[in-house]
């Protein structure tokens, strides 16, 4: 890995002035996508700035219609919190599920949603429940955000603090990890809320994305076998040795199903 | 039993250390004024190098020197050698060229090392490394191993026509072809054998160094067989220096299952370089360089036929196979689909007939060899399936038809067609208890269960023999192996009493240091805290053969048996001299010199202390009390036994789930249960692995599509069960302790019985390996549409 | 090079650091502590994991700079007065290890287990230890040496 300046702000200001000075600086956050990118030399940041210890980006909390967790909060706090789990079990249920213990322990919400892999299990749920990213500078409404594999409606030296889920009346997730990497090979969230309903598939394709006949199919009725009739086309979805199109169209609707059910 | 003796499970002696963080792997080691080396690998499967330009690299910051292959040829050194020749059936010998440690010429897979970079740290030399400039002309390349054998395939290497490493064969033909003609029945198998990936936890390392004043030169590496990798050295790749010069040290080694045997190039390359520089150099490997430099395991595709009377009795067996060497010969690479391979098929059954033809064939891919198993999981998975097919075409219960084919216990020793002679076994045994600890009578209640919950349960069974102890010099070389396989063992009595042993087995997860104490605290009568085992430094033990293919307790440990042996056979005569009796009158029990039906004892520690005090002794008899001992064994040993797996599988989306594993192993005698268990635990996992889980995979153009354990599945916690496993004890007839060997079983015998148990769950005839969630939901939704 | 002060094993430690090295370089070349093993590069096989604040993290995948003001503790630091920690002591009698490389990181996993979750199942065992891999033991006695600990230390 190339050398490079670490910067450890104690204000959410400064860290925005420095990634700004930089000639190709970095956030990090909990660092677990970042530092294995960075180790294989598929990035190569000339600084990078921490987040994690700014006070703007901490806190877990329930602000009227809204659960709002900081982009600092771990997976592991997020699996934890109370107040999750009375909000949104889901939520907390897909956290608990994210890598591994010792990945949970460092990785962050904003972290994962700032790197946006294709098969990270944040997306489904940000999209899904139609949450909206709260930057240093805006609100990024999920559909807007989400931009394609690995990208996103971030500026380069935009930081996000939070993310503003809207409570939904019921929710579920479900994943297929994939058998190596464990990362998603399909997850399928399921959301009926003040969004109305949503479905996003995360894993299956280049990047998150709605399944809009799933939607509609839902819509009219919420319940398991009202997927029965819809097709999920592979076209466009992705390949590797554990996973054909073919094979992944047919999970995303296995997955779907089960979050239904499990939305109860 | 005594504490620590024969058959108790006596806690590990090398925890402490492994358990506090105080392990010495290589990488843990430093020298003093040491350099790092890191290697210019290949990015194509098949290229020639048209040039390669050092100058940036060898201007980077901290970089001392790059090496490259016109470097090595320059001084006629770095050819790694082939350890076994085997012959075509027309009596040629097998195609065998030549691995340099740095290719000049041509790079034949990706991964292939092409340069050095040595550096003051490793990241300067990684660093230094991604400046090396190779202008490569790219080839195409041979990939496909059935592809590879077609006329006007690439040719990895000029020599070898069609990729043709060898085309061997083995058997009767003429009774193999007559037993097919009158047979009742033929039932014939395609199958592949996967492609297997190694991965012990520690990445390989090395660190080479020289002395220039005393001309000595040390390789500390993680191998498991350290004098072989010296006399390699010493013979092969660096000619010319003696072989009293090196020394060969492997400290702790974290796993090895077969891929730490062989000499690889970086254990040439760093031992030169710290030659030329003049100080140590050390390399190790990172994980995406262990995909592609450590040698493979299996890779066959199989063509199998089983003739059957109208009983369901086999009347012959056929293979054909297609084995993959990958791009160069590693050392025992052309033995482990012939000769560890093909002598097997006749399995627990008295086939009477059998015919193999193997052909071993060049690709461009990573060299393939000995991986936990070697040869043996192939012959076990192609005749435990054939045997389970034939079952269902013939409406024979699939353990009836395996019942009916057993060699009975009356029948040993049981000469095969195939030229292994079993000394001793009971199939039948085995079988029954793994039947009974499996539940297997009440399977349906449990296949009914489980469909009432949506899922697909099934069973399946297979039985095994494997030969291992490897193994008879005489044996080996008439069969083409170039090394003898025997072992030494020396044993040293210190005047208070303690002893050191010094074995030329490696330990690198077995327990040796627990297991070989033992062997010596049950003959000697002494705590086994008092035993000391030596093993991993040529500087240390005498010349041997190191662990492999189960050998370190029937060959190693026979060896130690033999030289205590002496040190009794020298402590009688010393007790003798001492009580005033006559040699023949004195005996050996429970650590005591005693003077036959008397009372008049001298102790083991009295006798040893006279051994090196001997101010009463013996006229004519050396003092002190060490024993060297070499054992040659004179037969492979035959363990043999049972798997019985369970798996549940989720037919939306065709996930499979071990749910019970049954592992009923006859290992001959069992010195320390414990660590007898553990080495089934491992080896099944590593069975369920290949059967569900691993499988390497390339793509058309040579570039591994699973390079990491982000593609490669590795078997985790919850991918497998906890075991049921037990032991049932035939004596090994030929070796004094009567063992067998424990480290390969688990690898050999359980991938039939996953498979087998998956094709029942769905009710299809075969399904390939790795079963992974994709082929499983394939299979299901292919049987629907029938 | 940015100076770091951190806690390691309970003993206070500066060290000159660069910014790209990673915890575990810290601990095996820096500190000598070479019992945390690195086995992948790809931030999954847990070999490398130690305790950061008492959580457990891959030191492979985090920062030595990142580490400024933390406690970490490690294989070496685990034992008390010499006496092996209840997990050492279940893997040691129960055979949870055998060639020792994955040992350390599973036993540090094992304990941050047990300190979160000292009921814990075997199946949640089993998932806890998703981010270890060992390719010797069949994870077997693994799973019984930590319900093992689990047990000891009031678990059940």
């Amino acid at each position: 890995m190339n050398d490079f300046q670490f910067h450890r702000p104690g204000k959410l200001s400064d860290a925005v002035a420095l990634l700004r000075k930089a000639p190709e600086g970095k956030y990090l956050g909990g660092g677990q996508s970042l530092l294995p990118v960075m180790k294989l030399g598929l990035a190569a940041p000339s600084d990078l700035v921490a987040l994690s210890g700014l006070p703007d980006l901490q806190g877990i909390r329930v602000e009227g219609k809204e659960l709002v967790v900081g982009a600092a909060a771990t997976h592991a706090e997020v699996a934890a919190s109370p107040e999750v789990k009375k909000a949104i079990p889901a939520l907390a249920a897909l956290a608990e599920h994210i890598g591994d213990a010792q990945v949970r322990n460092r990785g962050t919400l904003g972290g994962s949603l700032a790197h946006n892999d294709p098969s990270a299990d944040y997306p489904a749920a940000v999209l899904a429940l139609g949450a909206t990213v709260q930057t240093d500078r805006r609100r990024i409404a999920a559909d807007d955000y989400f931009q394609g594999m690995y990208a996103t409606a971030l500026e380069p030296d935009e930081v996000i603090t939070a993310v503003r889920f809207p409570i939904p009346e019921k929710a579920a997730y479900a994943k297929f990890p994939h058998p190596a990497s464990r990362f998603a090979l399909v997850g399928v969230m399921v959301a009926k809320g003040p969004a109305g309903i949503r479905v996003a598939v995360t894993g299956a394709g280049p990047g998150v994305f709605r399944q809009a006949a799933m939607e509609k199919a839902l819509a009219a009725r919420f319940a398991e076998d009202a997927l029965s009739a819809v097709v999920v086309p592979s076209a466009g979805l992705s390949s590797d040795p554990l996973g054909s199109p073919e094979y992944r169209a047919h999970l995303v609707g296995v997955m779907a199903r089960r979050a239904v059910a499990a939305c109860g | 039993m005594a504490r620590g003796g024969i058959g108790d499970s006596l806690k590990r002696k090398e925890d402490a250390r492994f358990l506090t963080g105080r392990g010495t792997y290589t990488d843990d080691i430093n020298r003093p004024g040491q350099a790092h080396a890191a290697f210019v690998r290949s990015p194509h499967a098949h290229a020639r190098i048209r040039a390669v330009r050092t100058e940036a690299a060898r201007a980077a910051p901290g970089v001392v020197a790059v090496l490259t292959g016109a470097d090595l040829a320059a001084d006629k050194v770095g050819i790694l050698p082939a350890g076994w020749l085997i012959h075509s059936k027309d009596g040629s010998p097998m195609v065998e060229p030549g691995h340099p440690a740095l290719v000049a010429d041509k790079v034949r897979h990706v991964g292939d090392q092409v340069a050095v970079v040595v550096a003051e740290t490793r990241e300067q030399a990684r660093a230094g490394a991604a400046l090396v400039e190779v202008d490569y002309e790219v080839l195409p390349a041979a990939v496909n191993l059935v592809e590879a054998i077609r006329p006007g395939a690439p040719l990895v290497h000029d020599a070898a026509r069609l990729n043709t490493c060898y085309d061997w064969h083995l058997g009767d033909k003429a009774a193999t072809d007559a037993a097919f003609a009158g047979a009742h029945k033929v039932v014939t198998l395609d199958l592949v054998n996967n492609r297997l990936i190694p991965n012990a936890m520690e990445p390989r390392s090395a660190i080479g160094d020289h002395d220039r004043v005393t001309g000595d030169f040390t390789l500390i590496t993680s191998s498991q067989n350290p004098h072989l990798i010296r006399l390699l050295l010493a013979a092969f790749t660096m000619p010319g220096t003696p072989e009293h010069k090196l020394r060969v040290v492997a400290p702790d080694v974290g796993g090895g299952f077969g891929s730490k045997i062989f000499h690889y190039a970086e254990d040439f390359v760093v031992l030169w370089a710290a030659r030329r520089l003049g100080r140590p150099v050390k390399w190790t490997s990172t994980r995406s360089e262990a995909f592609v430099t450590d040698a493979h395991g299996r890779d066959h595709v199989t063509h199998v036929e089983l003739a059957l009377d109208r009983d369901g009795k086999f009347l012959g067996l056929r293979e054909r196979t297609l084995a993959n060497m990958g791009a160069y010969l590693s050392q025992f690479a052309p033995s482990v689909p012939t000769y560890l391979h093909s002598t097997l098929l006749a399995g627990c059954y008295t086939t009477p007939a059998i015919y193999a033809e193997v052909r071993a064939v060049f690709t461009n891919t990573v060299p393939v060899d000995a991986y936990r198993g070697a040869g043996r999981p192939e012959a076990t998975y192609l005749l435990e399936r054939i045997v389970d097919v034939a079952a269902r075409e013939m409406g024979i219960d699939r353990v009836e038809i395996r019942r009916r084919n057993f060699i009975r216990p009356d029948q040993f020793p049981y000469q095969t067609p195939v030229a292994l002679q079993y000394d001793s076994g009971n199939y039948q045994a085995t079988l029954e208890t793994a039947l009974r600890k499996a539940d297997w009578a009440g399977f349906e209640k449990r296949r009914a269960e489980a469909r009432s919950r949506g899922k697909l349960r099934g069973i399946g069974i297979s039985t095994y023999v494997e030969a291992c102890g490897i193994a008879p010099s005489a044996v080996v070389g008439a069969l083409g192996g170039r090394v003898g396989l025997w072992e030494s063992a020396q044993v040293r009595v210190h005047p208070t009493g303690s002893v050191t042993v010094f074995t030329g087995a490696h330990s690198h997860g077995q327990g040796h240091e627990t297991t070989f104490a033992q062997l010596v605290a049950d003959r000697l009568g002494i705590s086994p805290d008092a035993v000391e085992v030596v093993h991993g430094d040529t500087a240390k033990s005498a010349f041997a053969m190191g662990t492999y293919g189960s050998r370190s307790l029937a060959v190693g440990g026979t060896a130690i048996v033999k030289a205590l042996d002496k040190i009794v056979t020298k402590g009688k005569k010393i007790a003798a001299h001492l009580l005033e009796a006559a040699e023949g009158d004195v005996e050996f029990e429970s650590g005591r010199f005693v003077v036959k039906g008397t009372d008049r004892a001298k102790t083991f520690g009295e006798v040893v202390l006279a051994a090196y005090i001997p101010h009463k002794y013996p006229a004519g008899l050396e003092p002190g009390l060490e024993e060297g001992a070499v054992y040659d064994p004179m037969n492979f040993t035959f363990p043999a036994g049972c798997h019985v797996c369970e798996v549940e599988i989720d037919p939306d989306t065709g996930s499979t789930r071990v749910v019970a594993f049954t592992a009923v192993d006859d290992v001959g005698t069992v010195i320390n249960p414990m660590i007898v268990e553990g080495q089934v635990h491992g080896g099944v996992t590593q069975g369920i692995g290949q059967a569900l889980l691993e499988g390497a995979v390339y793509d058309d153009d040579g570039q591994l599509l699973t390079g990491s354990f982000l593609g490669y599945t590795m078997p985790r916690a919850a991918d497998v069960p906890s075991y049921q496993v037990a032991t049932e004890t035939t004596a090994c007839t030929h070796n004094p302790l009567g063992v067998k060997g424990v480290g390969e079983v688990g690898a050999i015998g359980s991938p039939p019985a996953v498979i087998n148990a998956v094709c029942d769950a769905i009710g299809i005839r075969h399904i390939e390996m790795p079963a992974t969630p994709e082929r499983v939901w394939r299979a299901i939704r292919d049987a629907r549409k029938s | 090079m940015p100076s770091i002060s951190l806690q390691v094993n309970g003993k206070h430690v500066t060290a000159e650091v660069e910014s790209r090295t990673l915890l575990v370089e810290l601990l095996r070349e820096k500190l000598g502590l070479t019992g945390t093993h690195v086995g992948c590069d790809t931030s999954q096989c847990g070999a490398c994991t130690v305790h950061v604040d008492g959580r457990s993290v891959k030191s492979c995948t985090m920062l030595a700079v990142e580490a400024e003001g933390r406690a970490v503790t490690t294989i070496e630091g685990l034992a008390t007065d010499g006496k092996l920690h209840p997990m050492q002591a279940a893997f040691h009698e129960l055979h949870g290890l055998q060639c020792g490389y994955c040992t350390p990181g599973m036993v540090m996993s094992a304990v941050d287990l047990v300190a979160r979750k000292p009921d814990a199942s075997d199946e949640e065992i089993r998932a806890w230890l998703e981010g270890n891999l060992c390719r010797c033991t069949g994870y077997h006695n693994i799973v019984r040496a930590v319900r093992s600990a689990a047990a000891q230390s009031g678990g059940r």
